[in-house]
């Protein structure tokens, strides 16, 4: 094993980057140097990552890496980081989609680089971290410390309605969040700990975990976000730059369901038991309705946005279905979504940097003039429809599989989304790519170029490679989940 | 025991009124550079008063035990009160310079006021208590009208003086109605005549309602909020950032120590009526500072919240709360310190800054001061890592330690809505597209200047090292 602190490397190491852009000179020949000192710490994080997955040690349900210093003298607060099979591959995704951001912001971004730049870096940091704590107090911090970055993302860099957008998103979740903050201390107050660790062996009492219950929903509802909270997510969306809706799809989005996993299931299994029902409703109504409402969208990043409350809808059915297939279904679905939705609103960003809008009709006969375009944008759309061999079949498979055990009306509503979401894909892929050039504006649209492959490129290779080997993903998540459904089990089995 | 007469003058109280006659004469026979001298002097002297109130053992307050108390508690608040005091004395020293406001007095103002704190944080008795609010008071009064050519500051200055002669005239009266129940002016025996009996009767439980309105004015809590808002955009800024700063910190400890100390037994009497003010303050703090487009009246407002949630950890009443309470005020003064440190360096025009929309545009022409000013902003709408966070940290693990889960819930909701003005601050200087560049400049000397690095230095590195502050108020007793 590692003996140096690895996982506090990675989660530091892009701030360590940021502190440095901090005393670079921003004029108009520095900010290229801005850029690729950005470019290299979060490579860098990136690799130091890749370590974490290739020394994981598979046979250890409990986290590993561990390293844990006493923060408050007073309360038992540690600065407490490890990873463990859940947490791994949402730090892989985070240090993955970040390098990939910095890239497709090569051009388009063309004022305040120095501190676009450091917003991604600090994000980049939060994130991990926020992946990587095992004391709750410092998850919270990382939580919440999220919402500075994307604020200013969305508000400096985003379009039209950006302060709108910003606002609405970051009281959305701040409205969320605090209420989670009074259930975090509410079970410090219980059990005198906020180790994430030890409180999974710790249940409370029935009633006090049905309030915790809801506190946490609140916090974890908006951000995944379910269906009737969803609404901040396609402001967002639209208005952030792309970059901004690439982190926000790819990561932002599964802090919920990791949420989910880690709180609600792992440590209020009973309430999670007295939920269950109302969770799949909503997420059914989520599932269809964002389905059909993604349909109806004019605007190519409207529909992503709505197609991903649908994706997450099939991911909050899978958690809350707590058996082997369901969990590993939702694994792989948020996986697989971070990476194709990610790379979907890259395509955006990629046509949009080009044309500067994002209306369906403005669009059509793409292929004629970008081939390539059209290749890597067709994987990415049956990856999101969920084709065998590609990443999103292997999560909603095993999520109705699993669901098969628990009710066949869910499948029923899941299955129906699937269809839908293969609709409105399509739909949107045969207008935009399809066909004749009518409008002549595109005449003379050029393919994609060497830094838009190089960003595109290993995206579609990693969702080919998750719908062909899911077993690489598979087998270190398979025993951190099993010991949650063997505690939820437990614990309702009383 | 005071065995030796010169140790007379090593009591903090004691010396620090001497030297503020001493400053008077000082001012008074400077020909030049008066206002200069004068603050540096006072500054030096509120060293040295720190110095004393650190090293300050409790066998030197034996003669005065009836009237003033010794504490762990008060001497956290003592020493707050005076670093604000210091600070607020360095920020403004520049500002007083630049609107030709070369009163040497006001250095002295503030060292009288500070005394009235001081001593206000320590006392044991009611007369005494009265007479040091009144001491304090006074000295505010002038400081608000200072600037005797200004309509504005003369008419804050009155508003000051009427609504604040009112409230200690109310107070006085519960003053009067206490002690014609118990018999005793002191808190002790207060506290010891009430431990005979089980609930108060109702002249007491008068003369408690008239002492709760009358602090409640001091440390401005809604509903006796009124004169806030006006008394702070009326007062020159720098005069308003010493009201913002320091007199908070000792109504705080006083209100806590009144209600803690004669009435500790009767909780739920006056816990109900702290509870309203509380979320009251909140409340009305949040929603009304988001139609402001004066930065004083915010920052007035925004404090009108913070008094709410400090109130929360009274109502607490546990030994969290006082730890939540310490947190909280160190928190709220290091922020106060630091933005009224950019505010009095920032101008428009040739104008010092007063409308937010002149923020417009900073983060082009100055980003490191935009930069802080977002930070602050961050940290008093209490999003982590910054030192809000663990104000309001605090002050929810005692509310709900105490199983008031209801005010908790409501406490966030309200910082919720609180966020929303301080984020529109960050978007007024980020977002917003300004056309008109440079017309802010900020000129900041360099005192004030490790002023602001310093409380920066706390606000952001705070989460690295919690330990030191919590250590040292999770040790007080009141």
């Amino acid at each position: 094993m590692i003996d140096w602190p690895l996982v506090s490397v990675i989660i530091f190491l892009p701030l360590i980057g940021a502190l440095i852009i901090l005393f670079i000179k921003e004029d108009e020949l520095t900010s290229i140097n801005i850029k690729w000192a950005a470019l290299l710490a979060t490579l860098g994080t990136f690799i130091l990552s890749l370590i974490l997955w290739l020394q994981f040690d598979y046979s250890n349900p409990s986290y590993q890496y561990e390293e844990k210093f006493r923060w408050f003298d007073d309360f038992n607060f540690f600065y407490h980081v490890g990873v463990d099979g859940i947490s791994l591959f949402m730090i892989l995704l985070s240090t993955f989609l970040t390098p990939l951001c910095i890239l497709a912001s090569w051009n388009n971004i063309k004022k305040r680089v120095k501190e676009y730049m450091l917003s991604f870096l600090f994000l980049e940091t939060v994130m991990i971290g926020m992946f990587a704590s095992i004391d709750i107090l410092l998850f919270y911090i990382f939580f919440e410390a999220v919402l500075i970055p994307m604020y200013l993302i969305i508000g400096i860099w985003g379009g039209n309605r950006r302060i709108y957008a910003s606002f609405k998103f970051f009281l959305y979740t701040l409205l969320g969040s605090v209420l989670m903050l009074i259930a975090i201390i509410v079970m410090y107050r219980n059990t005198s700990s906020m180790s994430i660790e030890f409180l999974q062996g710790n249940y409370f009492s029935y009633n006090t975990q049905l309030f915790l219950w809801l506190a946490f929903f609140a916090s974890f509802a908006v951000k995944i976000p379910m269906w009737p909270f969803h609404t901040w997510l396609p402001d967002a969306h639209v208005e952030a730059p792309t970059a901004g809706s690439v982190i926000l799809a790819g990561v932002l989005l599964k802090m919920g369901g990791y949420g989910f996993i880690r709180f609600s299931l792992g440590m209020l299994p009973e309430a999670t038991d007295f939920f269950i029902p109302l969770i799949m409703t909503l997420s059914i109504v989520a599932i269809v309705y964002t389905s059909l409402v993604a349909l109806a969208q004019t605007d190519i990043k409207k529909l992503i946005a709505y197609s991903s409350v649908a994706h997450m809808g099939i991911v909050t059915i899978g958690i809350f279905l707590v058996n082997q297939q369901g969990l590993e279904g939702a694994m792989m679905q948020m996986i697989s979504h971070g990476l194709v939705s990610a790379a979907l609103f890259l395509c955006v960003g990629v046509i949009y940097d080009r044309m500067h809008t994002r209306e369906i009709e403005f669009y059509g006969g793409l292929v004629q003039r970008m081939p390539l375009y059209a290749t890597v944008f067709m994987i990415f759309m049956l990856g999101s429809v969920g084709l065998p061999g590609t990443s999103g079949f292997i999560g909603e498979f095993l999520v109705i599989v699993g669901a098969f055990k628990f009710s066949s009306y869910v499948v029923i509503g899941a299955a129906f989304g699937i269809i839908l979401s293969a609709v409105y894909m399509l739909y949107l892929y045969k207008r935009i790519i399809f066909g004749t050039i009518t409008n002549n504006k595109l005449a003379d649209i050029l393919d994609i170029n060497t830094r838009e492959k190089i960003i595109l490129i290993p995206l579609a290779i990693a969702v080919i490679l998750l719908g062909i080997f899911p077993n690489l993903f598979l087998d270190p998540m398979r025993l951190s989940l099993e010991l949650i459904i063997t505690n939820y089990e437990i614990a309702n089995a009383k | 025991m005071l065995n030796n007469i010169y140790n007379i003058f090593f009591i903090p109280e004691i010396f620090l009124a001497c030297s503020s006659f001493v400053c008077l004469l000082f001012g008074l026979f400077l020909k030049k550079n008066a206002f200069r001298q004068t603050s540096n002097l006072a500054l030096f002297v509120l060293l040295l008063t720190i110095l004393l109130v650190y090293y300050d053992s409790e066998s030197n307050f034996a003669n005065y035990k009836s009237l003033f108390s010794h504490s762990s508690f008060i001497n956290f608040f003592k020493i707050l009160a005076l670093l604000g005091s210091i600070a607020s004395i360095i920020i403004s020293k520049d500002y007083f310079l630049g609107i030709k406001l070369k009163n040497f007095e006001i250095p002295v103002l503030f060292l009288f006021s500070t005394l009235g704190m001081l001593l206000m944080i320590a006392s044991n008795n009611l007369m005494s208590m009265y007479l040091a609010i009144e001491l304090q008071s006074l000295s505010l009064y002038v400081a608000a009208a200072i600037k005797r050519d200004s309509i504005s500051s003369a008419e804050s200055g009155v508003k000051y003086f009427i609504l604040g002669a009112l409230s200690s005239g109310i107070l006085l009266y519960g003053f009067s109605l206490i002690y014609g129940f118990t018999g005793s002016m002191n808190f002790d025996d207060i506290s010891f005549y009430l431990s005979k009996y089980d609930n108060l009767n109702l002249g007491l439980i008068f003369g408690l309602v008239f002492v709760m309105v009358g602090l409640a004015f001091k440390v401005s809590a809604v509903p006796f909020h009124m004169w806030t808002p006006d008394v702070y955009e009326g007062a020159p800024n720098s005069i308003t950032g010493f009201f913002a700063i320091v007199p908070k910190i000792a109504a705080v400890a006083l209100i806590y120590r009144f209600c803690l100390v004669p009435f500790e037994n009767f909780y739920l009497e006056w816990s109900q009526i702290i509870l309203f003010l509380s979320i009251a303050s909140m409340f009305l703090g949040a929603v009304a500072a988001i139609a402001q487009s004066n930065i004083k009246r915010l920052l007035a407002y925004s404090s009108i919240g913070h008094i709410g949630y400090i109130l929360i950890a009274l109502v607490a009443a546990n030994d969290d709360g006082i730890k939540a309470a310490s947190i909280y005020m160190f928190s709220y003064m290091i922020m106060n310190v630091a933005i009224f440190a950019i505010l009095l360096s920032l101008k428009v025009k040739n104008e010092y800054l007063i409308n937010i929309s002149d923020l417009k545009g900073l983060s082009k022409s100055n980003p490191i001061v935009s930069l802080s000013i977002s930070i602050i902003m961050l940290s008093m709408a209490g999003i982590p890592p910054f030192i809000g966070f663990f104000g309001k940290f605090y002050v929810f693990i005692a509310a709900i330690e105490q199983e008031l889960y209801v005010l908790s819930v409501l406490g966030v909701l309200a910082s919720v809505i609180s966020a929303f003005y301080y984020l529109r601050i960050i978007k007024i200087m980020y977002f917003d597209e300004s056309k008109s560049e440079g017309i802010i400049n900020f000129q900041i000397s360099f005192q004030s200047k490790i002023i602001l690095s310093l409380s920066l230095f706390v606000i952001i590195c705070f989460i690295f090292y919690p330990s030191l502050l919590i250590n040292i108020s999770a040790s007080l007793t009141i």
